[in-house]
């Protein structure tokens, strides 16, 4: 579905990702593991079209997409839910949504997206006359993940939904990518909780980036087997 | 000099349409500004061309309504042409590279028309149904000062309608905050942007078209009224229409005043009110705190 060969991505001058590569198969979990500042983000980022790749592609659905803008991508089936959420807050809840749906208003049926967010974040349905600014850290990240959702993407590149939120939220928004997965979604995920990324799925796989570059790959129980390159790359015991 | 009640009530009337002129001009620029990132130096000079325009037309059709659409439509035109061809390249630059391209078109369109117009002033009438005055008791009512308030507050509802109620318009809202996560659902922002930029100059041309029959039309109309949108929108705070709406009238109300009073500090009092704004509520009276 997504493969990218071989990315190098520069903020300015600083050289971010050396040769990136990697892909996500239909239906997959693939996880993006890795300290701070190693460049999980910017690969995101690099496939979105948000901080182009200076050379490599990047590879949708046959069509090579590298350096498109950022709206295109997403109308082929892309979708980011970034981690600093970017809640338009001078938006109503209903407004964001809306905002994420506008370009598939003619294929999609609106009110019935409505319905299918609602029912994945309930909370959010009590809320919708509320400003986007109004909201708690974990209910502005519900919204953006239902504002990515509205629309039916193919790919959802989540980046650390559980950053910075209480304990009893994280395992709600768990709860939420594992029904996701369950439902045939394709997700691409940057996560720093461990334990948790690992119980999200059966059909998981993951890399591990270390200096802007994979350092290793595979299933759980592959990455079980070398668990001490692990914990170096991670710098955490696990 | 005596200053009764009805002198008071007529310089509030003249205020009010005055101000209306600022409101239209300044709501255009605050819009550029909110946004677009762009500080157009270059508003006057649309509003100039609002009243060539206004000017060009009704000789050539004799009607003052027709001349009003024609010279808005023409205009905003021109800033949709003037967008997509040279400013949109500057995108994304520093914020001072979009304001020395405003700034050179300030110099070079007047040129242009002294040109094609030459220097001396056009005269643009009052339509027939707005000229002369009603009174009301004692009062004098100039019905064209009245229409200029009529106008701006229907402007003002369409406006607050379009942003409110309207995918275009809830669009303009969140691309002025976050233009980036606007692109990332999904949604062509440039095009928005070209929008945006001709819904301001069409307002800076309104405000021209309409001052025309009170004000001389010279090619440099408009170099004043760069300066004084700009202080309209820093009175109200930097991107908000209801803050460039309120700026507008006060100004208008505090002009007005100083003419009567004190006819020579009236071109003084506009910066003198913008600094004790500025001093008493340094974000400007809408503004929101360290918007960057």
């Amino acid at each position: 579905m997504l493969k990218v060969e071989n990315i190098n991505t520069y903020y300015g001058s600083s050289h971010i990702l050396h040769g990136v590569s990697l892909e996500v198969h239909p239906g997959e979990v693939v996880v993006l593991f890795g300290r701070n500042g190693v460049g999980k983000t910017t690969t995101l980022k690099s496939i979105m079209g948000i901080q182009p790749p200076k050379n490599g592609r990047i590879i949708y659905k046959g069509e090579d997409i590298t350096g498109n803008a950022p709206y295109l991508n997403v109308r082929k089936g892309l979708a980011i839910i970034p981690e600093d959420r970017r809640i338009i807050p001078n938006l109503t809840v209903e407004e964001n949504l809306q905002l994420g749906i506008l370009h598939k208003k003619k294929q999609l049926n609106v009110s019935e997206q409505f319905d299918m967010v609602f029912d994945y974040f309930p909370k959010l349905k009590l809320r919708v006359k509320q400003l986007g600014g109004s909201l708690s850290g974990g209910e502005q990240q519900m919204l953006t993940i239902a504002r990515g959702l509205i629309s039916n993407p193919e790919l959802m590149m989540i980046d650390e939904p559980t950053e910075g939120l209480a304990p009893l939220i994280v395992e709600e928004i768990a709860e939420i990518l594992r029904r996701l997965q369950r439902h045939g979604a394709t997700i691409l995920l940057v996560e720093q909780n461990y334990d948790l990324t690992i119980s999200l799925s059966e059909n998981l796989r993951a890399y591990v980036l270390e200096k802007g570059q994979v350092k290793l790959s595979g299933t759980p129980a592959e990455l079980r087997a070398c668990q001490d390159e692990v914990e170096q790359c991670l710098g955490v015991k696990l | 000099m005596e200053l009764s009640w009805e002198i008071i009530l007529m310089q509030v009337i003249m205020g009010l349409a005055l101000g209306a002129i600022y409101v239209l001009l300044a709501s255009g620029l605050s819009i550029i500004f909110g946004l677009l990132d762009v500080l157009n130096f270059a508003h006057g000079t649309f509003y100039m061309l609002g009243a060539y325009a206004m000017f060009t037309a009704i000789s050539l059709c004799g009607n003052f309504w027709v001349g009003l659409v024609a010279a808005v439509v023409i205009v905003s035109l021109i800033g949709g042409l003037f967008e997509i061809t040279l400013l949109k390249r500057l995108y994304g630059t520093d914020q001072i590279y979009p304001l020395l391209l405003c700034f050179g078109l300030g110099i070079f369109i007047p040129d242009i028309i002294k040109m094609a117009f030459g220097l001396i002033g056009k005269v643009v009438d009052y339509p027939a149904m707005l000229q002369g005055a009603t009174f009301v008791g004692n009062l004098i009512l100039p019905k064209y000062r009245i229409f200029l308030v009529v106008l701006m507050a229907l402007v003002l509802l369409a406006l607050y309608v379009f942003m409110k109620k309207t995918s275009i318009g809830m669009i303009i809202r969140a691309a002025t905050r976050d233009r980036l996560m606007v692109n990332c659902l999904g949604i062509n922002v440039s095009r928005v942007w070209t929008v945006g930029f001709m819904l301001g100059i069409g307002l800076a041309a309104l405000a021209g078209a309409v001052a025309a029959p009170m004000v001389q039309t010279i090619p440099n109309m408009g170099d004043e009224m760069t300066v004084e949108a700009f202080v309209v929108v820093v009175i109200g705070g930097l991107g908000s229409l209801g803050g460039a709406a309120l700026g507008g009238l006060i100004l208008g109300q505090v002009v007005s005043f100083v003419s009567l009073l004190a006819p020579d500090w009236s071109n003084v009092s506009i910066f003198l009110t913008m600094a004790l704004i500025l001093v008493l509520r340094p974000r400007g009276l809408f503004g929101e705190e360290g918007r960057d």
